[in-house]
C-alpha cells in the first residue's frame, strides 16, 4: 500500500490525516474542514490501512469500535435473559436430568428451551464465554490497534505545525503583539507556560507548551484494567487457584476437607443458639418461633505429616483448634471453612433394657453406640446379648433379609440374640422402631427400648479463592485508567513568530476547553499576544446555536 | 515488505494467543468437574488403609506394584455391590496366584455392620474401611458400586461405575494380569 508522502517530506502511512510531522492535512476530506477533527491525532488506525490477508480481515473485525459496541450490547442482552427465570443454582435439584424436567414442568416448554439453551446457567454456558472472549479480543485488539499509532505520535511530535494545520485548530490566534518588544515575546510565553506547568519545548521561532499528555492513556489504562479482571476470571478454571466445597461432617467424626488435600476437620461440637425472647407480634405474624443467635461448629484441623498417604490416618497432626461462626470461617493456608448448614440430633446410640416380658424385670442396660456397634453386649456370667445384624435405615425385608437404604441412621433396626439362664440357646429378635419381630414363635425375653442419644451434624463449605487479588488490581488499574481520562486533559498550545514579528497560535485539548482558555488568557496579558478567537464558538454564535458539551477525544 | 510481513506474523501470533484462550477457557469449564476426576491412563493415586481384621495389615497400593489391583468401592446399603460381591470372590480365588489383588474398600461404615456384611455373605477377599472418605475423595468416587482396574505398571487401566457380572469380572482380572515370567 502507498505511503503518502507529505509536502515537508514526510512519509505518513495510509490512511493519514494528518501530516504525522508537521500537521498538514492529508485527505480532502480533512482539508475541507474548518476545525480539523483531532481524534486519535489524525493517525492512521492500523486496522484501517490495510485490508489484505485474512489475518487483515480478522484483525479488522475485531479492532472495530462498532463491533465492540455491538459484543457488549448482546452480552448485556444475553446476561439479562438469564435473570428471567431462576439459574441453576437456585434451584434445589440434585441432578441435571431433574433440573431439566424442573425447568419444563416449572415453566413449560419455554423453560425446556431456556434450560437448552444454557440461559439457566448463563455464566457456564460456553456461548457466553465465547462472546465475553470475543469481547476481550476486540478490547485488546482496539486498544493495541489505536493506543500504539497514539503513542508514538505523541512521541514524535514536531514543535512547529504548518500554517494549515495551526489555522484549522478551534482557538486559534494571529497578529502582532500588542505591546513591548515583540524580540522577547517568546521568552515571555515560554516563562509563563512553564509557570503553569506545561511541558515547553522550543524548536527555534516555535513553541509547543504540553500538559497532562497522559490522560491520553486513560482509556487504555481502563482497558488493561478490564483485560486484567477478565484473566484473574479465567484463572479460576485452573486447577489451585479457585475452591468451593462443600462437607458434612458429624459430632465427633473425622473427615477428610474436600479440595484441601492433606487436611481432615473433627467436628466437636456443634452449637445452635437462640434468642430466649417472648415472640414479638411480628414474630407470631410470620410464624417465626424462635430467632437464632449463634450457629456455630468447634473444629479441630488436622494435617496429614508430608510424606502420608491417602487414607492414611494414624499420624494426624492438630494444626489448629477453632470456633467457626457465621461470618468466622477458620482460615489456614489461603482455604475459608465456612458454616453453612446444620442437621440436629442424628441418632447417634440406642438404649435397651433386656426385660422379662412377663414380670417387666430388667436383667441389665445394653446401649449401642450406632457409630460403633459391638458383636456382643455381656451383662454377667450367664447373660449376654449379641448383635447380629445392624441396619442403619432399615427399608423392609428382601427375601427374608432387612435392608438398609443408606448408611445413615435414619431408621436403625437390629437383630439382636438374648441369651439367659432361662434361655440358655438364646432367643432371636428383629427390633426396629415401632416394629419388633420374634421368627422362632413367642420370645420369654425382650430388648425394651430405653432412650436415644443424639448428636449434630455441620455443614460447612471450603472455600479458596486466589484470583482476588488479581481482580482486585485489575479493578484498581479499570478506575485508574478512568480517573486519568476523567479527570485530566491534555492541553497542547503551539506559538509561532513569524519573521515579521507576528505571532500565530493554536491550542487544543481533549476536553476541558474552559481551562485552556483560561491559560491562554494568562499567557496573552503577560506575553501581549493578540486575541485569541474559538473558532467553533464563533461559528455556532454565528448559527444562534450553543456550544456543544462533553465532547471529548481520546 | 519485511515491514509488513512482520507485521502480519504479529498480527496472527496475538490473534492465535487470544483464540486459544478462550477455547482453553470454555473447554476448562464445560469439563471443570471432570477435569478433576480420574480418568483412565492417569497414574492411581497411592493410598495406605488398615485391614479390617488385621491392624497390622496395611494395604498400601504402592506395595502392590507389579501386581494387578481389582479396587472395588462399596457400602452394605448398595444392592449391586451385594450382588457383585460373591462372583468377585470367586474370581479373585481364581486369579489370585496370577498376581491379580483385590481390595474392598467400605465408604466409611462401622466395623461391624462391615464385618457383618462380609461374613454373611460368606466372601473372601481383603476389605478395608475408608473412615475419613480420604480415599474415595482421592479417587472421585460419586456412585457405588466403583471399581478401579489397576495394572501392574500403576496405571488406570478402567473405571467400572454399577454392577458387574461375574464373566465381567473374569475379564476385568485377566486385563490386568501381570505377564507371566
Amino acid at each position: 500500500m502507498e505511503k503518502i508522502i507529505c509536502a515537508c517530506g514526510h512519509e505518513n502511512p495510509f490512511g493519514t490525516k494528518l501530516c504525522e510531522k508537521c500537521g498538514r492535512p492529508l485527505t480532502e476530506e480533512v482539508k475541507n474542514q474548518k476545525v480539523l477533527d483531532m481524534r486519535y491525532d489524525g493517525i492512521a488506525i492500523r486496522s484501517k490501512t490495510r485490508n489484505k490477508s485474512i489475518v487483515d480481515k480478522i484483525w479488522n473485525f475485531f479492532s472495530s469500535v462498532k463491533v465492540g459496541v455491538s459484543l457488549i450490547f448482546i452480552n448485556l442482552v444475553a446476561a439479562s435473559i438469564g435473570t428471567i427465570f431462576p439459574q441453576e443454582f437456585y434451584v434445589n435439584v440434585a441432578t441435571e436430568a431433574e433440573r431439566e424436567i424442573y425447568y419444563e414442568e416449572t415453566y413449560g416448554s419455554l423453560g425446556k428451551l431456556y434450560y437448552t439453551l444454557g440461559l439457566s446457567d448463563v455464566y457456564s454456558s460456553w456461548w457466553f464465554q465465547i462472546l465475553v472472549g470475543l469481547l476481550g479480543i476486540s478490547i485488546i485488539i482496539a486498544s493495541l490497534d489505536r493506543g500504539i499509532p497514539l503513542h508514538r505520535s505523541l512521541k514524535n511530535q514536531r514543535v512547529k505545525r504548518h500554517e494549515s494545520f495551526m489555522k484549522r485548530q478551534r482557538v486559534v490566534a494571529e497578529g502582532p503583539v500588542t505591546a513591548g518588544d515583540s524580540a522577547k515575546t517568546l521568552d515571555l510565553v515560554e516563562e509563563q507556560m512553564k509557570k503553569l506547568k506545561y511541558n515547553v519545548r522550543r524548536e527555534g521561532n516555535a513553541i509547543l507548551a504540553e500538559r497532562g499528555r497522559f490522560a491520553r492513556y486513560g482509556p487504555y489504562i481502563n482497558h488493561v484494567g478490564l483485560i486484567v479482571f477478565l484473566l484473574g476470571v479465567m484463572l479460576r478454571l485452573l486447577p489451585g487457584f479457585y475452591v468451593d466445597e462443600s462437607m458434612w461432617v458429624r459430632e465427633g467424626d473425622i473427615r477428610t476437607i474436600p479440595g484441601m488435600d492433606g487436611y481432615f476437620i473433627e467436628n466437636e461440637k456443634f452449637i445452635l443458639e437462640l434468642h430466649d425472647n417472648e415472640k414479638t407480634e411480628a414474630q407470631i405474624q410470620q410464624g417465626v418461633n424462635a430467632v437464632a443467635k449463634n450457629y456455630q461448629t468447634n473444629v479441630k484441623l488436622y494435617k496429614q505429616p508430608d510424606d502420608a498417604l491417602p487414607g492414611q490416618t494414624d499420624n494426624l497432626e492438630l494444626v489448629k483448634e477453632y470456633s467457626i461462626r457465621v461470618n468466622h470461617p477458620l482460615k489456614h493456608e489461603g482455604y475459608s471453612l465456612y458454616q453453612m448448614d446444620f442437621r440436629l440430633n442424628e441418632l447417634k446410640g440406642m438404649n435397651f433394657a433386656l426385660t422379662k416380658k412377663e414380670t417387666g424385670e430388667e436383667l441389665g442396660d445394653v446401649s449401642i453406640d450406632l457409630t460403633n456397634p459391638q458383636k456382643e453386649y455381656v451383662i454377667d456370667d450367664q447373660t449376654k446379648v449379641e448383635l447380629l445384624g445392624y441396619y442403619p435405615d432399615f427399608s423392609g425385608f428382601k427375601n427374608g433379609e432387612p435392608q438398609t437404604a443408606t448408611s445413615n441412621p435414619n431408621n436403625p433396626a437390629f437383630i439382636f440374640k438374648m441369651t439367659t439362664p432361662e434361655k440358655p440357646d438364646g432367643e432371636v429378635s428383629f427390633v426396629a422402631i415401632k416394629e419388633t419381630v420374634e421368627p422362632n414363635g413367642d420370645n420369654v425375653y425382650k430388648m425394651s427400648f430405653k432412650g436415644i442419644e443424639t448428636r449434630n451434624m455441620s455443614g460447612l463449605t471450603v472455600h479458596k479463592d486466589r484470583t482476588i487479588p488479581i481482580l482486585i488490581v485489575g479493578g484498581i488499574i479499570f478506575m485508574l485508567g478512568v480517573a486519568i481520562g476523567s479527570y485530566w486533559n491534555h492541553r497542547r498550545i503551539w506559538v509561532e513568530q513569524l519573521q515579521d514579528g507576528t505571532i500565530r497560535l493554536a491550542a487544543h485539548t481533549n476536553k476541558n476547553w474552559f481551562s485552556i482558555k483560561k491559560d491562554l488568557t494568562a499567557i496573552t496579558e503577560v506575553a501581549h499576544l493578540p486575541q485569541f478567537i474559538d473558532q467553533v464558538e464563533k461559528e455556532n454564535n454565528e448559527d444562534g446555536q450553543k456550544e456543544k458539551e462533553g465532547d471529548s477525544t481520546l | 515488505m519485511d515491514k509488513k510481513k512482520k507485521r502480519s506474523i504479529t498480527r496472527g501470533v496475538i490473534l492465535v494467543v487470544l483464540l486459544a484462550a478462550i477455547v482453553y477457557t470454555v473447554y476448562s469449564s464445560a469439563t471443570k468437574d471432570k477435569v478433576k476426576l480420574l480418568q483412565v491412563g492417569d497414574k492411581a493415586p497411592d493410598f495406605e488403609l488398615v485391614d479390617l481384621y488385621d491392624s497390622n495389615i496395611k494395604h498400601r497400593l504402592s506395595d502392590y506394584e507389579g501386581k494387578g489391583i481389582f479396587l472395588n468401592f462399596w457400602g452394605t446399603w448398595c444392592e449391586p455391590c451385594k450382588k457383585e460381591m460373591p462372583a468377585m470372590s470367586n474370581q479373585y480365588a481364581i486369579y489370585k496366584d496370577q498376581g491379580v489383588e483385590v481390595l474392598a474398600v467400605n465408604i466409611a461404615q462401622t466395623e461391624f455392620e462391615v464385618k457383618n456384611f462380609i461374613e454373611g455373605l460368606g466372601v473372601h477377599f481383603p476389605v478395608a474401611i475408608d473412615e475419613t472418605r480420604d480415599v474415595m475423595t482421592e479417587y472421585t468416587i460419586d456412585l457405588l458400586p466403583a471399581t478401579i482396574l489397576i495394572n501392574p505398571e500403576g496405571e488406570v487401566e478402567k473405571i467400572i461405575t454399577g454392577e458387574m457380572n461375574e464373566q465381567q469380572i473374569a475379564s476385568y482380572m485377566e486385563s490386568i494380569k501381570p505377564e507371566q515370567e
